[in-house]
This record gives structure tokens, sequence and C-alpha cells, in this order.
């Protein structure tokens, strides 16, 4: 338990490192940030759409764009590369279970990415533009639904990096993946914007659990509870099938290269 | 002489395709994801659109008008551009020497270094909008509106490319001003795709004019589309976009000139 606790550690300080590559990702952030903004703001200020006013809209936009960065919506390819060049064999012969070893890791980059990504955006926001606090009470329920986000977002990217281990090339998946993400997640519109008949389909996929579901929960829209659960859910089940997977993968690695 | 040079850029390409078509399943899939990540920014659109009936004063079909136009110009851009983003790890790991050494233009060199054509994928997707945006406004056809219809797309990826250029040649300055570079080139695409309407004052004049983003786009929708510029512009401006891409083009030019000058090796 301490070997996992101290490669959390590893993994905050490991990104902590980039200051300027952080300075670089918030001005990004914040410039797609106005952009979106000002698009949704169109929309909103001509009468509410699905109970998102001005202010609502302005929450979501700066907490998806500090959310994001925070579960890595895009995916990586870390081990993806490791797989690749048959790194991969070193790590699965450590005394450890290597899908625990990179969510431990995972956690502590997302610790960090929690103060310097997502941390600014709001703060900008809220200097900035119309916001909606929650309540007090809401904060840590709102920080539970963040660790389950990033959860199920690692558990994601695991089984997307390891289709590596049968495709050789998964950058195809890896692009498909990133498309469905944008939209499926609510990052490009709230997910309540679409038609009413997509509704049950577009909370029933994982994307919804790692972005819609914290903001739903920040901007208490019903209750937090079957929020909650559904992430839940879906943690065990991606984090699972990962470990499936990995137990299979193991017997097919080949080792490229000499 | 021009010949053989050109002959050299043909055979760098044709080798970097044919390594591309080596894993076919994912090449075939990565097309289709570039096609759906371009549907997807529609999809979008036809969402808030579910919603509301008009942005920016703009209706649903004069938006995916603008839309159709930004995405072809991009795809466009992003197929023979978007090589650019790896001027970094060239400066980084010391191979912006080798192509220093070349008698063939850096800026061409690095163009052709990694051609990826799944992305053929994106310009077909936009293509196809284009076409159903066509049918469904009511075009001021004329000789003019036909021409600008086929050189429209061309210009806004000439300044798509150099926009590119520009933002990445910061890159030898500013040691990892990727980050930077891509708020700049995937923003002003960002940007296009809606009328510029829908802006504040100054976020619409750094991307549209500062970054001529405007004229890729919302311009010569106005111009397809023969309706005044809501934000009082004149006419012209509607009529000029191939003028701002050789324009752009001529200043990105200059600017990478000078950089490369610059440019000193990491000396490891």
């Amino acid at each position: 338990m301490r070997a996992y606790a101290r490669l959390a550690l590893a993994g905050f300080r490991r990104y902590s490192t980039y200051r300027q590559a952080m300075v670089a990702g918030m001005a990004t952030n914040v410039a797609f940030g106005l952009l979106r903004m000002a698009v949704l703001v169109a929309a909103v200020s001509q009468g509410s759409i699905a109970g998102y006013d001005v202010a609502a809209t302005a929450t979501y936009v700066w907490l998806g764009q500090g959310l994001m960065a925070v579960v890595v919506l895009w995916g990586d390819k870390q081990l993806a590369d490791r797989i690749r060049s048959g790194d991969v064999v070193v790590d699965l012969y450590r005394p450890w279970h290597l899908q625990s070893a990179l969510l431990a890791e995972d956690v502590g980059r997302a610790g960090y990415a929690l103060l310097v990504r997502l941390a600014p955006p709001i703060a900008f926001g809220a200097l900035f533009f119309p916001f909606r606090w929650p309540e007090l009470a809401t904060l840590p329920l709102f920080a539970v639904s963040v660790v389950l986000a990033v959860a199920v977002s690692f558990g994601m990217r695991f089984l997307l990096n390891a289709t590596t281990f049968w495709l050789l090339d998964n950058r195809g998946v890896q692009a498909l993946y990133t498309g469905f993400a944008w939209l499926l997640s609510g990052l490009a519109v709230p997910l309540a914007f679409f038609p009413s008949w997509a509704l049950p389909f577009l909370w029933s996929t994982p994307f919804a659990a790692m972005l819609q579901a914290p903001i739903d929960v920040f901007l208490e829209r019903g209750s937090p509870w079957p929020l909650l659960a559904g992430q839940a859910f879906w943690a065990v089940v991606v984090l699972g099938a990962g470990h499936l997977v990995l137990q299979r993968a193991v017997r097919k690695v080949v080792v490229q290269g000499g | 002489m021009a010949d053989s040079t050109a002959g050299v850029y043909a055979k760098l390409v044709g080798a970097r395709l044919r390594g591309q078509m080596s894993y076919r399943a994912s090449f075939v899939l990565q097309c289709v994801a570039n096609a759906l990540g371009q549907l997807t920014e529609l999809a979008i659109i036809l969402v808030l659109f579910n919603r509301v009936s008009a942005l920016g004063g703009f209706s649903v079909n004069e938006v995916v008008l603008m839309y159709a136009l930004a995405g072809t110009a991009f795809g466009i851009a992003d197929l023979v551009a978007s090589q650019l983003d790896e001027l970094p790890t060239y400066i980084r790991t010391g191979t912006f020497d080798v192509l220093l050494l070349r008698p063939l233009g850096t800026l061409a060199q690095m163009m052709a270094s990694d051609l990826q054509l799944r992305k053929l994928g994106r310009i077909v997707a936009g293509v196809v909008a284009l076409v159903y945006a066509l049918g469904h406004n009511e075009i001021a056809w004329s000789p003019f509106t036909a021409v600008l219809i086929v050189v429209a797309p061309l210009s806004g990826a000439v300044i798509f490319s150099a926009i590119w250029v520009l933002a990445n040649a910061v890159c030898f300055w500013v040691v990892d001003g990727q980050e930077l570079a891509n708020a700049v080139t995937y923003g002003s695409n960002a940007f296009t795709s809606y009328p510029a309407t829908v802006y504040d004052t100054w976020l619409r004049r750094f991307f549209a004019f500062v970054i001529p983003g405007a004229f890729v786009a919302y311009y010569p929708s106005l111009a397809l589309l023969d309706r005044p510029d809501p934000l009082g512009g004149p006419a012209f401006l509607s009529w000029i976009s191939p003028l701002v891409a050789l324009a752009a083009a001529v200043v990105a030019g200059l600017v990478w000139r000078t950089a490369v000058r610059h440019y000193r090796g990491t000396g490891s």
C-alpha cells in the first residue's frame, strides 16, 4: 500500500516540474473558454435553455474547461507507447499490479491538475462572469464526484491503451475516442441541450460520468445521488474490465524489435 | 533543376504515404475518425439550433454554410501544415539541423515531412456539408459567386496554413510555445465556424482581423448569401479573402525566413 502512495506522490511531483507547460495550458484553456462562452451565451441570452441561464452557462463552461484537464478527456498514450516499444514487459515483471500502479500515479497527476488546471479557470470565471456557486454542503459531494470522474476516465484510458496489445497501433481507436468524448461527455454543449429522446442514451455512456456528472453536481441540477451512483457503477465496470483485459493481454505480449 | 527538386519532394511524400498504409486497419479507422470529428462540430451546431432559431442573427442553414467553408479550409490546412506542430520536437532533438543541410526549403520540407493521408476524411466531410449548405440556402448565383465557392475554401486553407506557420515560428524563440501555438491555430478554427457577430468586440477583433479568421468563412458567406455585413463593414470585405490569403502567406513566409536565420541549434 505504501508503494502505491509513493507512486501517487511521484505522479504529483512529475507534473509539477513542467511549469511553463502549465502556464501555456492555462492560457489555452482560457482562450477556448472565451470562444465557447460566446457561442453558448449567444444561445441562452435569448431565453434560458433546459434550466441554463447565463450564469449557469458560464459556470458550466469554466468548470468544463478545468475538469477536462483533470480527467484528461482526450486520452493519453503513455502505456500504448510502452506496449508498442516492448518496454511494457519490464512493467509486467515488476512486483506490482500494473493497473493499480498506473492508477496511483494518475491520482497524483489529477491532484496536481486540480490545483493548477481546475482552480484557475474557476477563479477566472467567477471574477469576470456571472457565476453560480453551490451550497457549502454540495462541495464535498462535488469532490467525490470529481474523484469518481478521474477513476472512470483512468479506466477508459487504460482500456484504450490496452487495445495496443492486439492492434499494435491504437491511434485510430484513440482518434475515435477523442471525437466521441468531446460530444458525449457534455464538453461541447451541456447534455441537457440535446433533444429529450437522446438523453437516456447520452446518460447511459461512461462519458457522461467523466464530465457532465460532476458539473451537474456542482450546479445542483436535481439530486446528486443518482449521478454519484452512476459514476460509481462505471468506475467499477471499467476498472474491472481493465483488470480482466490485462490478465488476457499478458499472454498476448509480443516483444517487438531487438 | 526545378524539375528535379520537385521530384525529390514527390519521392519524400510518396515514401511517407506508403509507410502510413502499413497499419491498414488503423489507417481506415483514423480516416473515419477524422470525418466523424468534423461531423461532431456539425452535430453541435444542430443541437444548439434545436433550441434557438438564430445565432448572432443567422439561421441554421447559414451557420452550416459558414461551418462547411471553415471545415473544408481547415481540413486542407490540417493536411498540408499541421506537421509544423512537430517543430519543437525537431528543434529539441536537433533534427532541424538536418533540414538546414539539405538543398531544399525548410518550410516545404517540414510540410512534406509527414503528410497524413487520413486527414482526407475531414476534407470529404467538409465538402459534403458544403454541398448540402449550397442546396439549402438562397445563394445569389452569378459567375462571381460560382468562382467564390471554389476559391473561398482554398483561400481559407492558405489563411489557416499561414496562421500555422506564424504560430509555430514563435517556437524558434519561445521554448515550449506549442500549446500557445495550438490556442491560435485550433482556436481560429473554433472561431470561424460561427458568425463573427456572436463574439464580443475584442475577441472578434483578435480572431477576425489580427488573425484574419473572419475572411475564412464569415465574409465569403455574406457574399454567397448576398447579405450586408451586420457589423457595418463595407461590402468589398466580402470579396477580398483571396487577397487577405495572399498577404497572410507573404507575411508568414517572411517571418519564417527571419525565424530560421535567428535559429541556433540546441548545441548538444
